[in-house]
């Protein structure tokens, strides 16, 4: 069978940044620099800003330690997370692009059944450019991809879907479980390529892993906060998961779509599962609490914003899960520190205020 | 890949078949290496004027329209065309039903092996589903996945899965008028994944491929909305969407799992979906009604029996979509007359 002529994806290269947060080398760029070439990347460099991370050559970026996260933000740099991935999110903050790519410096290219190369960025932009269906659940996943459509009895008037504001990507190899799972099943290996696209459904939560993540920064950028973890905090591993928890609600609230599945990465590092132990172990309770705030969390009609929704969300926090740990106060109050230097630095004036940073044009 | 449940003995399954096609004969033996050990029922559409032909070899009932009439009596409820299967799933006994169309053979996996839809089915059946939180490597039974970090281990217990709605390749169930608009649209996308319907979404149920546990949700499948204009293509049909929706609610009310994705069957051409638009368009029209009702449609706390379910639905439907078409008046109707055969026949297990 002929398969009809498809249109080219976007490249989207001067409306998307990738943003990668790094505390080794990104010699992973290596790999990904046929695919990652044409587009400026947002490095976020972690723990000792003295080091000096090299950047392989031909690639246009900007890069960020510590101190000037640190000098950009003054005391509002106390909301970005030190030695831990969630001060990712700082790159999400400094971004001028209107979508967001970004990926652990352990992601490789993957393959797909047929052994050809998964341009993972390529996926993210048309899950990201073609809408979602959160509303009904179709049967034969995402109907725009090509060779799919909405199954018998999907209503026609949910058939324009909605915008899709988060893509989120997949992992052969090294599956992102938690500590308790990694100890048990230390050589589990995702070897499953499931060629599916689909919307998480409205009123359903889900993990969101920021190893290989898209998602329209105009849309949804202020509610991607990574929250407070790593030094200093009784909590490492959850920053992806209480920005997706957050995230889901807000999307949910203001009509905004949620895919999951196709593009996969290869995850080619382990993590210490007993490293990962120590960091998790409130989480793994505090998650229990936080679940339930989450599902039932209901924002006011007047909250049309997403950072109207997010200051809700921060006061709920602080209501609803600070008798669980003072630590959820802290980070309450962190979500509006976030919001504030989010505004400040995205506002017209904000964009004056950001001191030019280290990197080399093409 | 599926693998042979050790738990369930091939005894505790029915496979449900409605005959709308007279010469089953191909389709019997395609399906042989599959079937021929559990026991079969054969239901006649009481349409069909010729004689049933099946092949030798298969431990199988044949149900004919004799057979309804006998049983069922004077009722609101209508066996015709693809709703014969019901009365199938009324007079089985077994706790595990899988039932598909006569136009459907073995799908090939992606090693090239011969789909066993009933060990897929039984295993998605058998295995707990998780409808509160998505878990985005799928199944997390399945062998080779597992939870993902960031789900709450307070649900990793899961819930009882007591419906798996299966897919189909070739021929995929699309509407008339998306299958007329892209004739050449066929399916060949090998999803290598079940998984959970999350609870309170909708999705639509189609009967093609599906299996469940009788015990837990038999009463919940039903045949009460028939279209004026309904026809023997799937295409001229709505009579499991509308099923499959109360069925949903009442799972989700109960608090059990409703499963999608694998197995896929092949599924064969028949038909024309341009001729099949005429009589489509009603049931399309009456999809947009019936969305919102079930969307915002929820049971009484007191209600914790599948057969009660469908009866408080009914009343719903009556009160709130009677006045919309009478189709569902008369689907409400026949959702009680259900309950009640239900009831008197079919709520015995062997």
């Amino acid at each position: 069978m002929a398969e009809p002529s498809v249109k080219p994806t976007p490249l989207l290269k001067d409306e998307l940044d990738i943003v990668i947060p790094t505390i080794r080398n990104l010699d992973f760029l290596e790999m990904w620099r046929p695919f990652f070439q044409s587009y400026h990347l947002i490095i976020v460099q972690d723990g000792d800003p003295s080091k000096t991370i090299r950047v392989p050559e031909g690639f246009d970026y900007e890069l960020y330690n510590r101190n000037d996260i640190n000098r950009i933000l003054g005391p509002k740099a106390s909301c970005i997370s030190f030695k831990d991935s969630a001060c990712r999110c700082f790159g999400f903050m400094v971004s001028k692009k209107k979508y967001i790519f970004t990926i652990d410096d352990d992601c490789f290219v993957a393959k797909d059944p047929s052994g050809k190369e998964i341009n993972a960025l390529e996926q993210h932009i048309k899950n990201l450019l073609s809408p979602s269906t959160p509303t009904f659940f179709n049967t034969l996943y995402d109907p725009y991809r090509e060779g799919a459509d909405f199954v018998r009895g999907y209503p026609f008037s949910l058939r324009e879907g909605v915008i899709t504001a988060v893509s989120h990507g997949l992992w052969l190899n090294i599956p992102d479980y938690d500590a308790p799972t990694q100890l048990v099943k230390p050589l589990e290996r995702n070897t499953r390529y499931v060629d599916a696209v689909l919307t998480i459904p409205k009123g359903t939560l889900f993990p969101m892993c920021g190893m290989n993540l898209g998602f329209q920064r105009e849309l949804i950028g202020p509610a991607m906060y990574f929250g407070l973890m790593g030094d200093g905090q009784p909590i490492g591993r959850y920053d992806d998961m209480w920005a997706g928890w957050c995230v889901k609600v807000i999307c949910d609230h203001l009509g905004y779509g949620v895919k999951t599945g196709l593009p996969y990465i290869w995850h080619s590092k382990a993590s210490n599962p007993f490293v990962n132990l120590k960091k998790e172990y409130n989480g793994i309770f505090w998650q229990e609490e936080a679940i339930p705030f989450f599902q039932s969390v209901s924002l006011p009609k007047d909250c049309t914003t997403v950072q109207k929704c997010y200051i809700e969300l921060s006061k709920q926090v602080k209501e609803k899960l600070g008798k669980v740990d003072p630590y959820f106060n802290k980070l309450a109050d962190a979500m509006v520190t976030w919001i504030e230097a989010w505004n400040e630095l995205n506002s017209a004036e904000g964009n004056t205020v950001k001191l030019p940073a280290k990197g080399a044009a093409k | 890949m599926s693998h042979s449940n050790i738990n369930v003995k091939d005894d505790e399954i029915d496979i449900v078949i409605g005959a709308l096609c007279s010469d089953l004969t191909s389709f019997m033996n395609d399906w042989r290496p599959v079937f021929s050990r559990f026991h079969l029922i054969i239901v006649k559409d009481p349409d069909l004027k010729e004689e049933l032909q099946i092949p030798e070899g298969f431990n199988v009932d044949v149900y004919t329209k004799t057979d309804i009439d006998r049983l069922v009596g004077s009722s609101s409820i209508l066996f015709y065309g693809y709703s014969c299967r019901y009365f199938g799933f009324l007079v089985s006994r077994k706790k595990y039903i899988v039932s598909i169309d006569d136009d459907c053979t073995p799908a090939k996996d992606k090693d090239g092996s011969l789909v066993d839809i009933v060990a897929q089915h039984v295993t998605n059946l058998t295995t707990p589903a998780t409808p509160f939180f998505f878990n985005t490597l799928y199944d997390p039974y399945r062998k080779g996945a597992d939870f993902v970090r960031g789900y709450p281990f307070s649900l990793r217990n899961g819930v009882q899965c007591a419906l798996s709605c299966g897919l189909w390749l070739n021929l995929a169930d699309y509407d008339a008028p998306t299958q007329a608009l892209k004739p050449e649209l066929k399916n060949s996308r090998y999803v290598d994944a079940v998984l959970t319907v999350p609870a309170r979404t909708l999705m639509p149920l189609s009967g093609i491929n599906i299996a469940f546990d009788r015990e837990l949700v038999g009463p919940a499948l039903f045949p009460a909305l028939r279209l004026a204009g309904e026809g023997k293509l799937r295409w001229e049909t709505m009579e499991d969407i509308w099923s499959g929706m109360c069925a949903k609610v009442v799972c989700d009310h109960l608090g059990f799992g409703v499963k999608s994705g694998l197995p896929y069957v092949w599924r064969t051409e028949r038909g024309n979906a341009v001729d099949s638009l005429r009589k489509e368009w009603e049931g399309v029209k009456l999809m947009e009604e019936v969305v919102p009702f079930f969307q915002t449609l929820r049971l009484k706390r007191t209600t914790v029996k599948a057969e009660d379910c469908v009866v408080e639905v009914a009343k719903e439907v009556k009160e709130h979509l009677g006045k919309v078409d009478p189709v569902f008046g008369r689907a409400a109707e026949a959702m009680v007359d259900w309950v009640r055969l239900w009831r008197a026949v079919g709520s015995s297990s062997s």
